[in-house]
């Protein structure tokens, strides 16, 4: 398959780790990938902060971006995030059509309908959920809101971490509570995200897991940021970085983001 | 207020048809269940309804003739010491407690008692409509056969209700259909209950805080 | 009746703010009733948050109630169906309220009983007023009711002179403590059993100073404190869970009996309910007394329900009023998503099951509406009159985590709803806020691939905020909201984008750490 991936904008900037292991699992699949270079933000936060007007030049240069996927170009988009993957899917759509733009509202669906999260590329549309991966970790997992509850990944990424070999998975107490992040909420309302935070680190720490995992970076930074704060010494990491890890590969304790924090200094990657 | 009127009207008006919905009302699914799988009056029935009454801690009891109807309410009334007892005056002869000493008050739609004097009566034994089975609920109508007025399930602290098997349906929809909404309806699922301290629900409140069943087979 | 809306925008949808008849749909009038409180919710929550006892309160209830109702749900294989038709019998009553309004009033007049209209809350408490002096009573007893709650009218009548006891035991605890509400079915879920016991031994006449805090003694103290008012009452006011347009019948769902008792002793009732409670067929109940009372109390069926069509003679009132109440819903209904918000049966199963709810408590929310549909339903019927109108702070208050649209029975979609009110929200501004423009750069930078490489170039600015140890713990206004309480990783020497354009995307070695 020739699968297109959409960074999104929070992968590129601040996580190239989760877009880099999302390239490295697709291509040791067997699979053809590329990275259209005009892509930039699917408009997710301006959305979600009622900027519904000012999103709409995001959802047309998406839909120009990954087009292709609509005609035939490539055969799937794929997102290493369940939240930007709804946003595609659920608003772009209802955003174009709320400024009165029909033809971009229907782009935009035919777009969506190509487009997934990366357990439902997996699960779903390439029909695999052992990848090969070896992660000699104890891992929990946070199911993230809109994988769950916008995009129904149901126990599709649960499925593919009971398969990966060496690897410890721990059930999450009150997993599908919201860690609250939210986006621009946990600014707008900071000490509410915090204190729902709090019970998301107390859950994750009664794991005694060293690393927690989801599919989406932005919950990650937040429970990450929270975590690092905290000095706990519970590390973050993708999904999709769980799942490119092999036993022959160098990834596996080196991947994701401890406690929020790179594991080495920043001075000595250079 | 005919003004109030006609200007809500208009506002209601001008807004059903800003708002509708450009695909237009779609009709209404109607997928659910909308009979059960158990008979009415069947002894499968019968059993779910008991088990879903007992549930909410009420009492139920079990009849197999209208004598032995006569004999559970008697048990009823003895157990709890409910010894002035009101029942409406078309409530089946049968069905009336003859054991026991206690004072039986009959009440004739034409002429009421007080609500004091109500509130003097220890309990009140009446008939009932229809039962649903799944939610454990019975339902009065006002007026029907032995069934009075609702003031009269209402105040005395003791109701002991019977319910015949013929009138015990499974669903809510089931239920539903049997009723007349033209007269007032009680659908009493056990006795009044409180969950408003904590979510702890403590069972008797202002509502009867009594509730016996008996069900003729 | 005094016009409030000078200086206030038309909003969205043709809707009017203010109380002048223009046959428009017209939001609630500012400064009337309870939809709206003082200040924002981040304000609001900051104070509550640090309440620890809330907090505990808050959380066991919740918690017990959530577990109830996912019990008595997955009892039923057809529970998607009905959340199906339960939505669709809603959408069906909004698409013809007004002639459904005119059928129910048509049923209920031909019963015995009188149908009353209001314009908004000021014109309803004044019609029940009215109709309690016509009595010669100075006092009524109460049915909980969120649209009195709505209204204000205990307030209102008490500046008649009219005394109004609540008699619902949540309602009661809040009366007794001089408080407000905080939830939609118990109202007094902010206070735990010795609080309660301490308010009943202040407030309440003639108490045993002996009374414990088992909630079975405070729960026997309320039935002794209310018996004889149920006994004597000449006028009850009652709000309505459901009217049935083609029989004229309202239902009245609860679990004391102190409903029943309202409903059926007094010589008189007064029901106040919003327009939007109608159900079209007597036959359509059979969904919603299967919804309700598994969403709202968690269980299979509420101990009672009671349904009365006018006046039944030697049964019960022999004076029936029914008031419908307007109150900003014309303008909920102009709004093609937002007429949604008026499908709420009121459960509260979206509170409990919120997140943020939990952790804040209803009173943050300001109005009596709180919880996801109080900050979708309490913006849409006020209007939003601009970045300091504290309900403009209300569609906010979520992480849009979608727990509530789940629970919802007739499948609100609250999430939906509540972007579409940060959208009225933004629209609100008269002029550009920092938010604004700082989101307008945003969307100007990421439209364009070329401006958005070179924002990223940016990032070597957190690189360097991050210095050795690799995280960022402290960020100037706004973002100290975030590092307030997270740290922020250091950005990455290489974004995806140049890795991309450096390996093609088959450098199997990380850019970063070769």
């Amino acid at each position: 398959m020739k699968i297109a991936v959409m960074a999104t904008c929070l992968g590129d900037a601040m996580f190239p780790q989760a877009v880099k292991a999302t390239v490295r699992l697709l291509h040791r699949l067997g699979h053809e990938v590329v990275f259209p270079e005009g892509q930039t933000c699917c408009g997710q936060m301006h959305v979600n902060t009622g900027y519904l007007r000012e999103a709409v030049p995001l959802v047309r240069h998406h839909v120009e971006v990954f087009e292709p996927v609509a005609d035939g170009g490539w055969d799937a988009v794929v997102a290493p995030s369940g939240s930007c993957t709804g946003c595609v899917r659920h608003q772009h759509a209802v955003v174009a059509r709320r400024a009165g733009d029909e033809v971009l509202a229907e782009r935009a669906e035919a777009v969506a309908a190509r487009t997934y999260e990366l357990s439902e590329l997996l699960v779903d549309v390439l029909g695999v959920t052992d990848v090969g991966a070896h992660y000699p970790h104890r891992v929990t997992y946070h199911p993230t809101c809109h994988s769950l509850r916008m995009l129904r990944v149901a126990d599709k990424p649960l499925r593919l971490l009971r398969a990966v070999r060496g690897l410890e998975l721990v059930e999450l107490p009150d997993a599908e509570v919201c860690c609250g992040f939210g986006g621009t909420f946990a600014v707008k309302n900071g000490e509410t995200s915090t204190a729902m935070l709090a019970d998301k680190m107390r859950n994750v720490l009664g794991t005694r897991a060293e690393v927690c995992t989801a599919g989406d970076s932005s919950c990650l930074m937040h429970i990450g940021g929270g975590l690092g704060r905290l000095r706990t010494g519970v590390r973050t990491v993708h999904l999709a970085e769980i799942l490119a890890s092999t036993e022959a590969g160098r990834t596996p304790a080196a991947a994701g983001t401890p406690g929020g924090v790179r594991d080495e200094p920043v001075e000595a990657q250079r | 207020m005919s003004g109030a009127r006609e200007e809500v009207l208009a506002r209601l008006r001008a807004a059903r048809d800003a708002g509708a919905p450009r695909g237009g009302v779609p009709p209404v699914p109607r997928g659910y269940h909308r009979s059960g799988s158990l008979a009415p009056g069947s002894a499968q029935v019968l059993d779910l309804l008991v088990e879903r009454v007992e549930d909410y801690r009420a009492r139920v009891l079990r009849a197999g003739s209208d004598d032995e109807v006569a004999g559970a309410v008697a048990r009823c009334l003895d157990e709890a010491g409910s010894r002035r007892v009101v029942v409406p005056a078309d409530l089946a002869p049968g069905w009336r407690p003859r054991t026991g000493e206690r004072e039986v008050v009959e009440e004739h739609p034409g002429s009421p008692l007080a609500v004091a004097e109500l509130d003097d009566l220890d309990a009140v034994v009446t008939g009932s409509t229809v039962a649903i089975a799944l939610t454990g609920t019975i339902v009065l109508a006002g007026g029907g056969p032995g069934q009075g007025r609702r003031a009269l399930t209402l105040v005395p602290d003791h109701h002991v209700c019977v319910v015949r098997a013929a009138d015990v349906v499974e669903t809510v929809p089931e239920a539903l259909a049997r009723l007349d909404p033209s007269v007032p309806l009680t659908f009493v699922s056990g006795p009044s209950a409180t969950s408003d301290i904590e979510l702890d629900r403590v069972e008797g409140v202002h509502g009867p805080r009594r509730l016996d069943v008996v069900v003729l087979r | 009746m005094s016009t409030t809306d000078l200086g206030m925008p038309a909003v969205r949808g043709g809707a009017r703010d203010g109380s002048r008849d223009t046959g428009l749909p017209t939001h609630s009038v500012a400064g009337q009733g309870n939809l709206r409180g003082t200040t924002s919710f981040p304000r609001a929550a900051h104070e509550k948050l640090a309440d620890t006892q809330l907090r505990r309160n808050l959380g066991k209830a919740t918690g017990i109630i959530r577990g109830k109702r996912a019990g008595v749900v997955a009892e039923l294989d057809d529970w998607e169906e009905l959340r199906l038709a339960g939505s669709a019998l809603k959408a069906d009553v909004m698409a013809r309220l007004p002639e459904l309004l005119e059928q129910l009033e048509e049923n209920v007049t031909a019963r015995g009983g009188h149908v009353h209209w209001a314009r908004d809350a000021a014109e309803a408490n004044a019609v029940v007023a009215e109709l309690v002096r016509a009595t010669g009573s100075d006092e009524v007893v109460k049915v909980k009711s969120m649209a009195t709650q709505e209204t204000g009218l205990n307030e209102a009548l008490a500046e008649q002179g009219i005394t109004a006891w609540e008699t619902d035991l949540a309602e009661l605890i809040v009366q007794l403590g001089h408080d407000a509400p905080s939830h939609i079915l118990v109202p007094a879920i902010h206070r735990n059993r010795s609080e309660i016991r301490e308010i009943f031994l202040r407030e309440m006449p003639g108490v045993d100073p002996a009374l414990s805090d088992d909630p079975r003694e405070l729960a026997m103290a309320a039935r002794a404190h209310l018996r004889r008012k149920f006994l004597t009452a000449k006028v009850a006011v009652s709000g309505a869970n459901f009217a049935v347009a083609d029989t004229g019948t309202l239902c009245v769902v609860e679990s004391e009996g102190n409903g029943r008792m309202c409903l059926t002793l007094p010589g008189t009732l007064i029901t106040l309910m919003g327009v939007e409670k109608l159900v079209p067929t007597f036959s359509d109940l059979e969904v919603f007394l299967q919804l309700l009372p598994r969403s709202s109390t968690g269980e299979r069926m509420n101990p009672y329900t009671s349904t009365w069509t006018g006046v039944t003679p030697g049964d019960g009132p022999q004076e029936f009023h029914l008031v419908l109440l307007d109150n900003g819903r014309s303008a909920v209904l102009a709004d093609e998503d937002g007429r949604a918000a008026l499908h709420c049966i009121r459960c509260s199963a979206c509170l409990n099951v919120c997140p943020v709810y939990e952790r804040v408590g209803g009173h943050a929310y300001g109005s009596v509406y709180p919880g996801p549909i109080g900050a979708v339903l309490s913006p849409m019927l006020t209007g939003i009159s601009g970045p300091d109108d504290p309900n403009a702070s209300l569609p906010y208050a979520s992480s849009l985590c979608g727990a509530c649209f789940d629970a919802c029975p007739v499948r609100i979609d609250i999430p939906n709803l509540l972007v579409q009110q940060r959208a009225a929200s933004v629209e609100s501004h008269p002029r550009p806020t920092a938010q604004d423009l700082a989101l307008r750069a945003a969307a100007l930078v990421m439209s364009s691939p070329g401006r958005f490489a070179a924002a990223e170039k940016g990032l070597a600015l957190g690189r360097l905020l991050a210095g050795r140890e690799g995280r960022i713990s402290s960020l100037p206004w706004p973002l100290s909201h975030w590092t307030d309480s997270r740290d922020v990783p250091a950005p990455p020497a290489e974004t995806a984008r140049q890795w991309w354009a450096r390996t093609g995307g088959h450098d199997e070695q990380d850019g970063e750490r070769s």
